[in-house]
């Protein structure tokens, strides 16, 4: 019997549509279109080597100052005291670990920012619609789970080796979790609330700003944490496609079997991600959990706001 | 004594043969509604459909406080989100002003929303990312009114309902029944023409629920509002409205005055709402009175000098305080002259809401 002919018990032996010969076509487009795709590459490419020039300009004494007193205002003194020690250890962990960790700081941010302008406006949209969130969870299942290195290939094509690649790699696996809080978040909205508004007359885009994101905010910033969370997850796949930073150090460690490399890049990682989701968490918070009415009543702003205060009311 | 009945007074909402069905089949199940009369069950086996509202028509006149009375499920909360349009009617019409509130575009009926009508929420649906303040001045924000206007108008709602001095606090930093002023206070806030309440002091406990009807009674009669209060209990209805709708299973089953309702039930539905009620403030001496002419025939006497008098609009708690200072029945006098008698067993049959069938038996049996 040939190989080919159809047999009932083992029917898909004689099936063959092609889709990897024909997926293997958009190495051809992408070489096809590298006119186009170079200008918007470079436009990214210079943001996000910018950010990382702006991050590494600045001292790592003063940066951490910074980092401190943004954990302080955001979440509070315990969790500044928290960050204050995880940046020291990461100072302290290489003589080159502070700039990867800057350098890596920077391409999560680039793509954390791109995923919250796509993911925000999707979500909303997603929370509004049923028949859209239908047609986005598959989606976004197939976002998560499928393996990096698929897309990794096709993303070298047409885009080449680099930052904007890697950003690109890591809004594939960063950007759901963002989208799926922001729909929980619109669709947990009190709809007693958004009738109160709708009765007093607000119109759609009013109920948005006024009624459901503030609301959803918790919801959609815990989003954000798990975006974060998830790039960072992603820095030394990321690596493999020429981004350098501390997924690189990790990613050469192990090429060379070079175990206390390795735990130097991944520690480094692990302090990263803690200080940032401390700091995000924190922000989760309404200023009301913590035992004050407004944001700026708290923290290091609370102090300045009150001496400036103090300072008009003695003067005469 | 309570307003009259507002029949001669300009007619402010107007409901006209209102349906609401629910479900993906109610335009065919309305046109065979209206064709075959059809029941509730036979169009919900039929078409799949619910029906939320049937056939209801009322008017409620400039400054009356119309009461919609019905027990958890009987459409009267859908049937208030008409007048606002919250919901689409399957059929009908409502009236405000005389304009027809459905056939307003979006930006009409928004800003009739935010200038005309005022609603409570028995959930209150107050904002928790807002203050006091801002919450009740969210429809004149809406408008895009300045900061300066909105807290002068702010200070005087939460002024009205003895909130001063929270408007910087939270929801979820007040009581119930505070949270409930602020939703008070957010409905008159615009000083719109209309109020729409929806069960607003359902959710509280007994002793805040009277001082907050005592709170919406005082500024109701200050601000002559023309009110669409809904409730589910008969107690509040009686206080509360000048004129009260019975509503079951989602049609009107009675429409009148509350002595009307207690006294003069449409059906045994309403009979037995109305049974458990206290009659001495509703019923008037008119209601219980016997005629003179047939106490005469009855007795063969004449009412003396020295029996209480009373008007006709006496409560039936004003002749027991008569009543009680003397052995002789109360002679009821219109303009100075006696027109009926209210003997003692007369009055308990009133305060028991029965007739007293004395007369009418001997009366009988002398034709």
């Amino acid at each position: 019997m040939s190989e080919n002919s159809f047999s009932w018990l083992d029917p898909f032996r004689s099936v063959d549509l092609g889709i990897a010969e024909n997926a293997d076509g958009i190495k051809q487009w992408a070489i096809g279109n590298r006119d186009v795709i170079q200008p918007v590459k470079n436009f990214f490419n210079s943001l996000i080597v910018s950010t990382e020039q702006l991050l590494l300009s600045v001292p790592p004494t003063v940066m951490i100052v910074i980092l401190t007193l943004i954990a302080w205002q955001a979440a509070g003194r315990r969790v500044a005291i928290i960050v204050l020690f995880c940046l020291v250890v990461l100072g302290m962990l290489d003589p080159n670990a502070w700039s990867l960790a800057m350098t890596t700081l920077a391409i999560v941010a680039s793509s954390v920012v791109l995923c919250f302008i796509l993911g925000l406006p999707l979500g909303i949209l997603a929370g509004k619609s049923d028949k859209f969130q239908a047609f986005l969870r598959p989606v976004l299942d197939t976002m998560q789970t499928i393996p990096a290195f698929v897309y990794l290939v096709p993303v070298v094509m047409l885009i080449g080796i680099g930052n904007v690649s890697g950003v690109i790699v890591t809004i594939v696996f960063a950007l759901p979790p963002l989208i799926r809080l922001t729909s929980l978040g619109i669709r947990g909205v009190d709809p007693s609330v958004v009738e109160a508004a709708r009765a007093f007359g607000a119109n759609p885009l009013q109920n948005l700003y006024k009624v459901e994101l503030p609301l959803a905010t918790p919801t959609i910033l815990a989003g954000v944490n798990q975006t974060i969370m998830l790039s960072l997850s992603m820095v030394v796949i990321a690596s493999m496609i020429s981004v350098k930073g501390l997924g690189n150090e990790v990613l050469r460690a192990m090429g060379r079997l070079d175990a206390g490399k390795a735990l130097v890049g991944g520690l480094g990682i692990v302090i990263l991600a803690v200080v940032l989701d401390r700091i995000t968490q924190g922000m989760g918070q309404t200023g009301r959990e913590r035992g004050h009415r407004h944001w700026w009543e708290g923290g290091p702003v609370g102090i300045a706001v009150k001496i400036i205060r103090r300072n008009k009311s003695s003067s005469p | 004594m309570r307003k009259g009945s507002s029949s001669s007074a300009e007619v402010v909402i107007d409901c006209k043969n209102l349906w609401k069905i629910f479900g993906e089949k109610a335009s065919e199940a309305i046109a065979a509604v209206r064709e075959q009369k059809l029941s509730k069950v036979e169009i919900r086996d039929r078409f799949d459909c619910i029906v939320g509202v049937q056939d209801a028509s009322f008017q409620v006149g400039r400054g009356e406080v119309f009461c919609i009375m019905g027990l958890s499920g009987s459409g009267k909360s859908t049937l208030i989100r008409h007048v606002n349009r919250l919901i689409e009617p399957t059929h009908g019409q409502i009236l405000i002003e005389g304009i027809d509130v459905n056939a307003l575009s979006a930006t009409q009926l928004r800003s009739m929303r935010a200038e005309k009508i005022g609603m409570v929420f028995q959930n209150m649906a107050l904002m928790p990312h807002r203050t006091v303040r801002d919450n009740v001045v969210f429809s004149l924000e809406i408008r895009g009114i300045d900061k300066e206007e909105r807290n002068r108008v702010a200070l005087n709602a939460i002024d009205a309902v003895d909130l001063n001095g929270w408007d910087a606090c939270y929801p979820d930093e007040l009581s119930g029944g505070m949270q409930q002023r602020v939703g008070l206070a957010r409905a008159i806030a615009a000083d719109p023409a209309i109020l729409l309440m929806d069960e607003p002091f359902s959710a509280l406990d007994p002793l805040i629920r009277r001082q907050l009807q005592d709170k919406f009674m005082s500024l109701s009669e200050e601000m002559h509002k023309t009110t669409l209060f809904i409730t589910h209990d008969l107690d509040e209805a009686i206080r509360i409205g000048d004129r009260i709708a019975i509503m079951k299973d989602g049609a009107l089953v009675q429409v009148g005055t509350p002595e009307e309702i207690v006294t003069n039930p449409a059906d045994d539905y309403v009979a037995d709402f109305v049974a458990g009620i206290s009659k001495l403030e509703l019923v008037s001496a008119a209601k219980i009175m016997e005629p003179l002419g047939h106490f005469r025939q009855r007795r063969g006497e004449d009412p003396k000098e020295d029996w209480p008098e009373a008007r006709p609009d006496y409560s039936l708690d004003e002749l027991v305080d008569l009543s009680i200072a003397t052995q002789h029945p109360i002679v009821i006098k219109a303009d100075g002259k006696p027109i009926g008698i209210v003997t003692k067993n007369a009055l308990l049959r009133g305060i028991q809401g029965k007739a007293d069938e004395s007369p009418t038996l001997e009366t009988g049996a002398g034709q």
